[in-house]
């Protein structure tokens, strides 16, 4: 169960966010189309153990899941910690 | 004297299979089949390039071998790339064949790429510039 802080913590890199919008805008992603995103579209020439690592942290805040399909492994976009986040600030203001 | 580019390796489990799904399904053409003890040298080619690169359907002879290309499918790395004039028309003709895709045609910059499965143990990458 991740910790309140850990979803925030995960957050707060840039790469972490760049690894987000790229899931969102494609679920299902093999770790090379990934790291292929991320270097080709944002330039982020990091090595497959650097973003290996971000996705750790990103596992660890729920907000990634990595499933075997057949004899890959995606990752897909847990939006459920990002939902709470929308609970507790935004959607209180929306209402209002 | 210069060097040239005549044999890509590309391991497979099954030689047989392998052939089926190169010729029969992504279009290349067989050139060389000669038995070498269990196995065989076999080779295709792109019929736009008959006299060019050969495509080496290599047996896995070494256990390092399986290992690497374990390695490789698990993360979705593809083995070789293979360029095409129009990604987005070869991924639909494969795909109404049967064939698998890990990427669809997503743009990586100047290139546009998809990553299919071979069937016989490798992830292939086209790519259309």
């Amino acid at each position: 169960m991740a910790e309140p802080d850990d979803v925030f913590r995960a957050l707060a890199d840039p790469t972490r966010r760049l690894i987000l919008d790229e899931l969102a805008e494609r679920d299902g992603q093999t770790l090379y189309e990934l790291v292929a995103r991320l270097l080709m579209r944002h330039q982020v020439g990091m090595t497959r153990q650097a973003i290996g690592k971000h996705l750790a942290i990103l596992r660890e805040a729920g907000l990634v899941r990595v499933e075997r399909r057949g004899k890959y492994k995606v990752l897909s976009l847990d939006a459920a910690p990002l939902r709470r986040i929308h609970e507790r600030w935004i959607q209180k203001l929306v209402k209002a | 004297m210069t060097l040239r580019v005549v044999v890509v390796s590309v391991l497979v489990k099954d030689q047989q299979k392998a052939l089926e799904f190169y010729t029969g399904v992504l279009g290349f053409e067989k050139k060389d089949d000669v038995p070498v003890g269990e196995h065989r040298w076999l080779t295709v080619v792109s019929p736009e390039q008959p006299d060019g690169p050969e495509i080496l359907l290599e047996p896995m002879g070494m256990a390092a071998a399986k290992t690497y290309q374990k390695a490789l499918h698990a993360e979705g790395v593809p083995l070789a790339s293979f360029g095409v004039k129009d990604v987005q028309k070869e991924y639909e003709r494969l795909k109404a064949r049967g064939v698998h895709f890990t990427m669809p045609p997503t743009e990586m910059g100047p290139v546009t790429v998809a990553v299919l499965d071979d069937t016989c143990g490798n992830l292939i990458q086209i790519a259309q510039r």
